[in-house]
């Protein structure tokens, strides 16, 4: 392996905008990286054609004096759902094989802007919706831990690129986990940003008040680079937060949580908790608290609750938002005889099981006669977790919990028990529905297993930088005991 | 049982998703089980308790109405299926009885 694809963003960025590497030498290293590996991993679904292009760009930039941008020259990958020009946009989904998005997202806009290289697209669960990457049309990812295991999902694409090697960031989204499931089970680091706080214009919508772009990345300063230059006020997002974006990058910097307040959620243990899970957790703990920060525990009664009105509320806005796909005007089509009938086969043959399940559970839910016993109650639910979390937030200064009760699981294990699916969300749900944001960073290795534990922190609305304090203290004390970044332990790629 | 086989197959025909008789074998138990589960709802004491839609408490917005830039023909007719005269081209929305 060709030791520029092991270097962080950061570092990347510095070499290139010091001259001492060239972002086509860096783009060719990474995509040669993906060429040896990608028949083992399949976290991309397709490969940018014009990424030596851009890189030659950014060397013509810098050769003429031109300022690079904070990415200047770095690799990103981008899951399948941000609409890019020139690239297709799949979402996963049989129903927009072959798409290509005639406008760009504005997140994927402000990367290229900042001077990244968008080195391709990522595989996922259909339109994010599942915590595998089993639920693409296009074959599941593995974990470059072990090949017959699951990345996490639905960014598993990304999380599977960036923990191979095969691109120092990537871009996720974030509806009830997806980002930092799979950062956990892949050993690496993944954000949701707060709620609005990062832009959805251009991100094809699965639940529209829940889904947060964020980033995903090998170490936590790296996250924070992304997330600074992907956020901040779109006025093309109505839902976009016009506030300025939190110091993140300078969080991930000061590493210092010496007098933070940490509350450990009750909640978020016992039964369906695997035991090196907890193991791994209670040490990040018993780390922070050396590190001089003050923990207790805090209970948010609300909090089991949490998954069940999340499938509710997120199947509801599924059942609206896909609604869109109807084979008229992009697209599959099949083929019939009037409207209704077109309308109802390419649905049919464009969506796989769990969209179909999403779909007909949220028109359920939505159904009058339901509506009140099911999804009103369910945002009666989401009033009160709000409310358990603001409790908790005059106490603490951030909670934490692990990223999911379990490490990744075999691929096929739960490829068709929803409910066994839905439970790798349980700790990350809560944060989805109050909007406010939340990290998982690694913290170790199952004793059982050998499989990467992620621990989760969550923050108060735009308190984004208290994340990267916390997670960037954890990275460097964890290293320092390992001597190393966890991911190098890593063995399960034969390249 | 939370849900019958004939109320998924009514729900599918609502949502336009023409299932297959295998796929609603499959799909129909799932869902009952999945909403069985999310009941779990019904025992939260919430009376009085206002509904959250959106967790950050934004209201509407408003732009000035500007002419701006839009997509060309070509460009909102890419990814057209079929397409006739500039326009999209769908299968006939009227049936005669």
């Amino acid at each position: 392996m060709n030791e520029l694809t092991t270097k962080t963003a950061a570092e990347l960025a510095a070499a290139v905008a010091g001259g001492e590497v060239s972002a086509a030498e860096v783009t060719a290293a990474h995509l040669a990286r993906i060429e040896a590996v990608e028949g083992q991993v399949n976290a991309f679904l397709h490969v940018a054609a014009d990424a030596a292009a851009r890189a030659s760009e950014i060397d013509a930039r810098r050769a003429a004096g031109a300022p690079l941008g904070p990415l200047g020259g770095v690799p990103v990958a981008v899951k399948d759902l941000f609409a890019t020009v020139g690239m297709p946009t799949t979402c996963g989904s049989r129903i927009l094989e072959g798409w290509h998005p005639p406008y760009e997202s504005t997140i994927t806009r402000r990367l290229r802007e900042a001077g990244a290289i968008l080195i391709g697209k990522t595989n996922m669960d259909e339109f994010a919706m599942g915590s595998s990457t089993e639920n693409s049309a296009y074959g599941p990812s593995h974990n470059p831990w072990d090949l017959s295991f699951v990345p996490g999902g639905s960014s598993g694409g990304s999380a599977a690129a960036v923990a191979a090697y095969e691109a120092p960031l990537a871009l996720g989204t974030d509806t009830g986990g997806s980002i930092r499931e799979p950062a956990a089970v892949c050993g690496i680091v993944g954000t949701k940003p707060t709620y609005g706080g990062s832009s959805r214009y251009g991100v094809v919508a699965f639940a529209s008040s829940l889904d947060t772009p964020g980033p995903l990345a090998r170490s936590v300063l790296d996250a924070a680079l992304l997330h600074e230059a992907m956020s901040g006020h779109d006025p093309m997002d109505s839902t976009s937060i016009d506030a300025p974006v939190p110091p993140v990058v300078a969080a991930a910097r000061q590493a210092d949580v010496a007098g933070m307040r940490i509350g450990i959620v009750s909640e978020f243990s016992g039964e369906g908790y695997q035991p090196g899970v907890m193991t791994r957790f209670n040490e990040a703990v018993e780390l922070l608290e050396s590190l001089g920060a003050k923990v207790t525990e805090i209970s948010c009664r609300h909090f089991k609750y949490a998954m069940p009105a999340y499938y509710l509320i997120a199947p509801s806005e599924v059942s609206s938002n896909l609604a869109r796909f109807d084979g008229m005007r992009y697209g599959l089509r099949a083929s019939a005889s009037s409207a209704e009938e077109t309308m109802s086969l390419s649905r049919d043959a464009g969506f796989g099981d769990e969209a179909k399940r999403r779909i007909v559970l949220g028109t359920y839910a939505l159904s009058s006669g339901y509506y009140d016993a099911y999804y009103g109650k369910a945002q009666q639910v989401r009033t009160l977790i709000i409310r358990d979390f603001d409790a908790a937030f005059e106490q603490v200064d951030v909670l934490v919990s692990p990223s999911s009760p379990t490490t990744a699981f075999p691929i096929g294990e739960r490829a068709d028990d929803p409910i066994a699916m839905y439970l790798a969300d349980l700790c990350t749900i809560p944060s989805n529905l109050a909007g406010n944001a939340a990290i998982s960073v690694p913290c170790g290795l199952a004793p059982e297993n050998g499989l990467p534990v992620g621990l989760h922190v969550m923050a108060p609305v735009l308190a984004d930088d208290r994340l990267y304090r916390v997670g960037a203290a954890v990275e460097a004390a964890f290293e320092s005991r390992w001597g190393h970044p966890l991911l190098t332990e890593a063995k399960g790629l034969s390249a | 049982m939370a849900i019958t086989r004939d109320e998924v197959a009514h729900l599918a025909r609502l949502s336009r998703l023409a299932l297959s008789d295998e796929e609603l074998d499959h799909l129909a138990p799932q869902l009952d089980q999945i909403i069985s589960s999310v009941a779990q709802v019904q025992e939260v004491a919430a009376e009085g308790i206002p509904p959250t839609s959106h967790a950050t408490g934004l209201t509407n917005v408003f732009r000035d109405d500007e002419p701006v830039a839009c997509l060309s023909p070509a460009e909102a007719l890419f990814g057209a299926p079929a397409e006739e005269l500039q326009r999209f081209k769908v299968p006939r929305i009227l049936v005669e009885e």
